[in-house]
């Protein structure tokens, strides 16, 4: 138990640091679709979701989940697509569209 | 441990982690993103193959379901109302966290003391995240309910107090439930409801004009969550993820407040833009120039370099194309133009740039406030469209004023600087502007919209 907590707590620490790193150099243009690009990565929950919805340990248990599985996929599906949306309307000034 | 699932789960991290990296420039960001994706792909496609996994009957029906709604607000939402599409899905992640932290916890019902603490963890940082976004979400969209609006500050006596004591009930429950999990199903579903309630609590008494920072705060607990949920389940990819999203959205809010010259503890507890400050705001006086759209158009035309510094008022006037035109006609006429943004200027961060992106302007003509002000003299022209608080000298100059130390877009340094107005009402911040009394201020009253279409007009007649 307390091998595998400081396991991933290792992990925590360095994708925190990671997370930092990289998000610090996106230009202040860009935050929008940082923000609803992180948003549906933050979706990721939908991992956990699928395992309790999917996994018949109890009734509500695969109520809960799939429910979840709904939330989370909304969250992925949608940020990604409007992320898209947004950064395909960025365009440099030669050969953008007259 | 599945070896085929978590290699899967490395390449996932990895993806997340380049396609944020790839974000760090528009040439490369939407590739950043459709890697991001893929990785979220793989990552969902491998959990399938989950031994634990045994029917995928709601499965299915979820995630088509999700699909389906997530695909519409996707394509519907207009880009005005991005910042409430954000605040929703921040939720929806928050809420999706909770329900795998109770499901987790109703399928084993005797967690180890361990998984307990990340249990009440993912479910309260869920629920503060859920709710709060949905109060969020509704103060964007500035919902009345009879004479009360709610992208007002709400205020009320001992609400400090109150908070303080909610947060203390919400420890007492998790510790009732931690010490003894097998027996706290009560305890448990408390600690939702007092989640439920923090949130909105600690929404409530934060004005419309600080959502950017409530957004990006509200992002940033969307993305512990999942982390907190990752532990739960003792998932490596959902820490990986989550922990992005965390700093995100730690990074974003710090930017807000710093472009704000607040504290995020004054932006969250002080209820600002609820009582308007008196202090330091009567002392600008003078005489105010306004200008016709015709003596506009005599200035614009004879300038080799403007900038336009858009405010909220310009997305809300739904300006951003006839401000484009403007531009492009300028630039025809041999003047070299930027857009000068601050952060705040949208209602979420970087909000104003896809609202121009969205009208066709170029990138490399957005700029940050940092890029204009050493150069700003050489600046013939300063055009302020729907901004006021982002671009008043007080904060430079006035050690009284309310917002001084916030950076702002000098524009009083540039030889001219025409403000389109409807009116001389103060901003968010509820202070007078000096700027309006300068010398080499102009003030073009109207709608900013009109205004713009009527010196477009100007130049296509001549």
């Amino acid at each position: 138990m307390t091998a595998e907590f400081v396991f991933l707590a290792f992990i925590l620490m360095l994708s925190i640091f990671l997370g930092f790193e990289l998000i610090s150099k996106v230009p202040s243009t860009l935050h929008t679709p940082l923000m609803s690009g992180s948003n549906a990565i933050s979706g990721i929950t939908v991992v956990g979701a699928l395992i309790a919805a999917g996994s018949q340990n109890s009734e509500l248990s695969v109520i809960l989940g799939t429910a979840a599985v709904v939330f989370a996929t909304i969250n992925v599906v949608g940020g990604y697509l409007v992320t898209n949306r947004m950064l395909a309307m960025f365009k440099k000034k030669e050969g953008g569209k007259k | 441990m599945n070896i085929g699932i978590e290699s899967v789960y490395i390449v996932a991290a990895l993806m997340f982690g380049l396609g944020l990296k790839l974000l760090s420039s528009p040439k490369t960001a939407r590739r950043g993103n459709l890697l991001s994706a893929l990785g979220m792909f793989l990552a969902v496609v491998a959990t399938l193959f989950n031994q634990e996994i045994i029917d995928f009957r709601f499965i299915a029906g979820g995630i088509v379901l999700g699909s389906i709604i997530g695909v519409l607000a996707a394509r519907l939402v207009a880009m005005t109302a991005m910042p409430e599409m954000v605040a929703l899905l921040n939720g929806f992640g928050g809420i999706a966290s909770l329900l795998v932290g109770w499901a987790e916890y109703d399928s084993t019902m005797a967690p180890t003391n361990f998984t307990a603490v990340t249990i009440f963890l993912a479910v309260m940082i869920g629920g503060v995240t859920f709710s709060g976004s949905v109060i969020a979400w509704a103060k964007l969209k500035e919902f009345w309910f009879g004479n009360f609006g709610i992208s007002k500050a709400f205020v009320f006596k001992g609400q400090q107090v109150f908070n303080s004591l909610l947060v203390l009930a919400i420890l007492a429950c998790g510790l009732l439930f931690m010490m003894n999990p097998e027996e706290g199903y009560q305890y448990f579903l408390v600690i939702i409801a007092l989640a439920f309630l923090l949130g909105i609590m600690a929404v409530m008494p934060i004005g419309g004009a600080d959502m950017p920072v409530v957004i990006s705060l509200l992002n940033a607990y969307s993305g512990m969550a999942a982390c907190a949920a990752g532990f739960v389940i003792q998932n490596n990819i959902l820490i990986v993820a989550g922990s992005l999203v965390g700093a995100s959205g730690i990074i974003l809010t710090n930017i807000m407040c710093k472009a704000m010259n607040r504290s995020l503890s004054n932006v969250l507890f002080s209820g600002f833009g609820s009582v308007v400050n008196a202090a330091g705001s009567g002392s600008a006086q003078g005489e105010v120039k306004p200008v016709s759209v015709s003596d506009a158009y005599l200035l614009l035309e004879a300038a080799n370099a403007g900038a336009f510094v858009p405010g909220y008022g310009l997305a809300a006037a739904q300006a951003q194309h006839a401000v484009h035109e403007l531009s492009q006609l300028l630039e025809a006429n041999g003047c070299e133009v930027r857009f000068a943004i601050h952060p705040v200027a949208g209602r979420m961060p970087g909000h104003m740039n896809v609202l121009l992106a969205e009208a066709d302007v170029p990138y490399d003509e957005l700029v940050e406030p940092d890029d204009v002000n050493p150069i700003i003299e050489t600046v013939d022209v300063c055009m302020v469209v729907g901004a006021n608080d982002v671009v008043n000298p007080s904060a430079r100059d006035d050690e009284t004023s309310s917002i001084y130390g916030m950076p702002i877009v000098e524009v009083d340094r540039a030889r001219t600087c025409i403000v389109m107005k409807r009116s001389m009402a103060t901003g968010f911040a509820g202070i007078q502007n000096p700027l309006f009394f300068k010398d080499n201020t102009r003030m073009l009253f109207g709608d900013a919209k009109a205004s713009l279409q009527g010196l477009v007009s100007e130049f296509k007649h001549d």
